[in-house]
This record gives structure tokens, sequence and C-alpha cells, in this order.
């Protein structure tokens, strides 16, 4: 089996997750091929093929365009599958290249079994094996899933690719940088978070009491930071922060793999959930089966 | 100018969820539904550039599903869409998101659209896939992961989630096909007169047969829960108790307490 596995490139840079790539191709046993769009200057550690075309002239965001470019890649090596890292250059490119080539696409991987793919569903808190019946298949992996304990390192050999068909009916006119951070929650040694289970904004200062009852910081999921019951710098989680204090206590959180990836690194986990089978229970020490509002209060009270 | 959204009715999150008979999906009985998260961002989004175009716009929102998804429908229509198009399918989980994908496309074509809505992802397969399929059958632009939409004079100003908290802007040209992410509005609630009037809105009803035209690409060999990585400790009960349990626990395992 031949891959062919997508790297990102954003902002001048070779993203990380290129690693996740190879680490999941070695998993799967298969021949490596890289495809980036991206320049000389920021080429991955490894020792294959480097299909590269010019991030300077292709863009950085510009899927209609690298669409095409990687299809041609996928041709000159022909390759089984095309792998992406499900993230928003991946979701986002890979069910064009999959509709180009009629290929089944397996979307958001987590592990390989037998005959097939481990993916997630109902909100991670169920599994489902995927088999794409194509010839050739479209792949994304979940963003840390797989990585690998060896330094990357090697030279690779590259493939210059380009195409003068820029064609497309979109413009990308650039980015916007992340709003500003006036809590750093990365410093916290305990957290505690609130998520929808909470119930309503007027049940914000019951969590926070909790925190300043541990001498720690608020902490929210995104739909609290949504709805604008808390602002956006205390969220954790892939589109806030990442964070890894010595306590934290997700109170009415589910568990949604894009919190997961923000707080899976504390030392110690609390969860607060009235429902037994919330994902949360998978990273948490302690799952609390309660009704928050009942228990948060009662805890509290407890430590002051 | 023509509007669709695409809705998918899907299970309540914190249902609990076993497998069916076939082992592929999951047992529907007990399961309430509702409207996929993701897609009531997208009806919201509709309906605000409707507003914005004095009405102009009349908007189709279709649901490929049994029967129960023109709760789903109605739902829509009592936020502001126009009319409903329920493709009638008993079994849409057999199908993956390239044929959903050619189903929507195959009714889009007969309508003319000029601007497709849909979710990011469903809650339930979270594939990510049916609404770039659909664009790149059609052939329009899309962007995807919106939490920003601006309209003016036949181009999109998208703004897209990127990882990070940093986000991408992007000018697309109509014909177009974007999907809408979490925190892109607040989804109205329908008020009662509007429930009202969404009874008299048109639903088309479509056999599903009349729009597939694909096999499918890829299948779900098996649904199973989770292998529980264990070691974590459940406390169940009174709250008093769990409170005194917890604290003795928080008190010999962390040193957070002083
Ligand atoms: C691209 C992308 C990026 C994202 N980035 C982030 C991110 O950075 N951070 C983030 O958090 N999310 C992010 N999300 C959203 C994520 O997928 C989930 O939707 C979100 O984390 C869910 O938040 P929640 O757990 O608070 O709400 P829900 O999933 O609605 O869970 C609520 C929980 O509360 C429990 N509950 C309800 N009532 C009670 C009660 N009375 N007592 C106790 N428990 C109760 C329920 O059982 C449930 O488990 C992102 C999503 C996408 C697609
Ligand atoms: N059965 C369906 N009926 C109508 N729209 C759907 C259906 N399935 C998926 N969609 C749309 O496609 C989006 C992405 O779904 P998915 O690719 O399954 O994650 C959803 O948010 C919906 O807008």
């Amino acid at each position: 089996m031949k891959a062919l596995l997508v790297c990102e490139y954003r902002e001048g840079k070779l993203l990380d997750s290129t690693y996740e790539l190879l680490a999941f191709a070695d998993r799967l046993g298969a021949e490596k091929a890289m495809f980036l769009i991206g320049s000389d200057s920021a080429l991955p550690a490894c020792s294959t093929t480097v299909y590269l075309a010019d991030a300077a002239k292709h863009g950085e965001y510009n899927p209609d365009v690298h669409k095409k470019l990687v299809l041609d890649a996928a041709q000159r090596e022909n390759a089984d599958c095309i792998v992406f890292v499900h993230s928003s250059y991946g979701w986002d490119l890979a069910p064009r290249v999959a509709a180009a080539l009629r290929a089944g696409q397996v979307s958001e991987i987590v592990g390989i079994v037998d005959g097939g793919y481990e993916v997630g569903c109902c909100n991670a808190k169920m599994r489902r094996t995927v088999v794409p019946k194509s010839g050739k298949a479209v792949l994304t992996i979940q963003a840390g899933a797989f990585s690998s304990s060896d330094t990357p390192q090697g030279t690779p050999r590259v493939e210059r690719i380009d195409t003068a068909d820029g064609a497309s009916p979109m413009e990308f006119v650039g980015y916007e940088p992340a709003e500003k951070k006036d809590v750093d929650l990365t410093r916290a040694e305990v957290i505690v978070s609130a998520g929808r289970g909470v119930g309503k904004k007027d049940n914000i200062p019951t969590i926070e009491a909790l925190a300043k009852a541990l001498g720690g910081e608020l902490g929210a999921s995104r739909p609290v930071v949504d709805a604008g019951w808390v602002d956006h710098s205390h969220q954790v989680g892939t589109t806030g922060q990442s964070v890894s204090p010595k306590l934290y206590v997700a109170c009415g959180i589910s568990g949604a793999i894009q919190h997961l990836a923000g707080m899976k690194k504390s030392d110690f986990v609390v969860a607060i959930n009235k429902d037994k089978d919330a994902p949360i229970g998978e990273v948490a020490d302690v799952l609390v089966v309660a009704d928050v509002m009942q228990f948060v209060p009662a805890l509290t009270a407890k430590l002051q | 100018m023509k509007i669709l959204v695409c809705v998918k009715q899907v299970p309540d999150m914190e249902s609990r969820f076993k497998p069916d008979g076939s082992g592929t999906w999951f047992e529907e009985a007990d399961l309430a539904f509702r409207m996929n998260e993701y897609d009531e961002y997208a009806v919201e989004q509709a309906v605000q550039l409707k507003e914005q175009l004095g009405n102009e716009p009349e908007v189709t929102v279709l649901s490929i599903g049994p029967d129960r998804v023109n709760e789903a429908i109605k739902k829509a229509l009592a936020m502001g869409c126009d009319r409903g198009a329920h493709i009638q399918d008993p079994a849409p989980q057999g199908k993956d998101p390239w044929q959903i994908a050619s189903i929507i496309t195959q009714f889009a074509q007969g309508e003319g659209f000029d601007l497709i809505f849909t979710g990011m992802q469903s809650q339930d397969r979270g594939s990510a896939q049916v609404g770039v399929l659909v664009a790149e059958l059609l052939g329009f632009a899309c962007a995807t992961t919106l939490v920003g939409f601006a309209y003016a004079d036949g181009v999109i100003t998208a703004k897209r989630e990127l990882e990070g908290g940093i986000k991408g802007i992007a000018k697309l040209r109509l014909p177009a096909v974007v999907t809408c992410q979490l925190g892109l509005n607040i989804p109205r609630y329908p008020t009662l007169p509007n429930i009202m009037k969404a009874k008299k809105k048109e639903i088309l009803a479509i056999p599903v047969a009349d729009l597939l035209k694909e096999e499918a690409v890829a299948s779900t060999a098996r649904f199973y829960p989770p292998a529980r990585k264990g070691g974590g400790i459940v406390l169940e009960g009174d709250v008093g108790n769990l409170v005194e349990q917890l604290y003795g626990i928080l008190k010999e395992k962390t040193t957070v307490l002083r």
C-alpha cells in the first residue's frame, strides 16, 4: 500500500502534525511519500520523497488549486490512499480530492482495526469501523491520535510540482490573529471549567466560587463561551487554550475531542456529569455522577 | 436569489446509545431526535441573509430521512425558511456521505440554487464531508467551518475558524456552499405565531429512489462503544456522601488542598 501524506503549512511554517501523518503511515505499514505546499526552507525531517509546490505562488489556503496539485502528486505516486490531518485544512481539502477521484473518505480516524479504520461517532460516545469500498481511499486522521516517540530525522528528496491553472472562485484575504488572552490558564495550578451542563449564565458564579475555593481559575467549554456566559479568554480546547494544571475539574462537560485536546495533559481530572457514559469519563480520574448545580455548591461549602 | 439549507435530524447526544440488530448503527427506539446543532447555525444564517436582502430570497430547507425528520423541517420553517423538501428515506444511515451528497446534488440541480448552507458536520456521524462534496459535485465555490458570514453584491466574505483561535478570511463568488460552525450566530427560538405560520408552508415529499443515482464508496462494518481506558473511579449516590468521598480522594491523590 502506498500513502501520500498531505502536510500542512501556515504563516510560513510547516506544522508539526506532519509527523502524526508519518506515524499513522508507519502504523498502517504503508510506503510513504509526502506532499507539501510550502517552501524549501521548511521541509519536513524525513527520508521520503516530498512533492513540493510553492506556497508563495499557490497560497496557503486555496483549495481549488491545492486539490489539483494533490491529485497530480497522487497520480505520479500512484498512491492507494491520500492522508490528511482532520484539521481546518484537512477537512476542507480532503472531500474535494475524494470527489475528484470518486474515492471513499474515512474522516477523523482514531485507530486501525482489522479490515478498516476506527472513527468516533455520536459526539465521541461511540465508535464505528469504516471500510472504504473504492480502489483508492481518502483518509483524515484525528489530531493527536497517532504519534511517534522517535525524533524526526532525514532529508527528503524533493520533487517539484506546479500548475498553471490557478483559477478559483475564491480568494484568500488573510489571517486574523487569535483574541488576546487576559487570563493565562496555562499557569493555573487548578482549573474548574463550566460546560453547557451548567445550564445557564446565572449559574456561572457557582462554578467560579468552586474555582476560588480551590485557589484556581475558571475555565469553560466552547458552547459556554459562544453563548456569552464566559469570556473567550477562559476557553479550553483546540480553539482556546491548552492547559496542564495539577487539578482540572470539568463541570457539565461532555468531553468532545476538541475539549479533551486542551486539557488531557492535566495531572488529575475530576468530572462532574449526570451522564455516566459521557466521554469525559475516558480521561477522568474521578467521575462524579451528579447534578452539577447540587454537587458543586456542596463541595465548595466543604472546602470553605 | 434561491437558497438551500440542509438539515439532518440526529439523536440527543445525551442519550445512551446501543447497537441495533445489524450492529452497524444505533438502536433508534427510546431516542429523542432533534436538529443537528451545526445545522441550526446554517438555518439561522440563511434566514438572516433573507432578512438582509429584504425577504427577496426564497429559502428551501431539505432533510433526508424517515418521517420523523419532518419535525426538523418544521422547526426550520418556523425559524423563517419558506418551503421544505423531505427526501423520504427510511434508512439514511445505510448511505455513505457520498450518496447523501449526490442525493442533495440531484435535488439542487433541478432547482438552480445560488447558495447552499450546511452544518460543518453531523453530530452522530461527524464525517464533515457532505457540504464539501455537494459543492464539488455542483462545481460551486466552497468554504468550511464558518464563524463569520457577510454578503454583498454576489460575494460572500467568510471567516473560517482555524486552530488556536486564528481565523482565515476568504471571499467567494456565488454560486457557493458554506458549512457552518458553532459560534457563527445565535439561532433564534421559533415563536408561537411563527410555528403556526409554518404549518401552512409547503413541504415537498420526494422518494429517495428518485434522486439516488450513486453507489456507496464506504461502508460501516461495526458500531460499538469505545473500550474504557479504565483506571478512573466512578462515584455515584447521595450528594453529601459524594462530597466526602471526593474530598478524601483529592486529599490523598493531589497536592491542591491546603
Ligand atoms: C473545529 C472545532 C473546534 C472546537 N473547539 C473547541 C474548543 O476549543 N473547546 C471546546 O470546549 N469545544 C470545542 N469545540 C466544540 C466541541 O466539539 C463540543 O461541542 C463542546 O466541547 C461541547 O461542550 P460541552 O461539553 O460544554 O457541552 P455538551 O457536549 O452539550 O455537554 C454537556 C454535558 O453536560 C452534562 N449535563 C447536562 N446537564 C447536567 C447537569 N444538570 N449536571 C451535570 N451534568 C450535566 C451532559 O450529560 C453532557 O455530558 C470545537 C468544535 C469544532 C468542530
Ligand atoms: N440526512 C441528511 N439530510 C440533510 N442534510 C444532511 C444529511 N446528512 C448530512 N447533511 C448535511 O451535511 C452536513 C455534514 O454532514 P456529515 O458529512 O455527515 O458530517 C450536515 O451538517 C447537514 O447540513
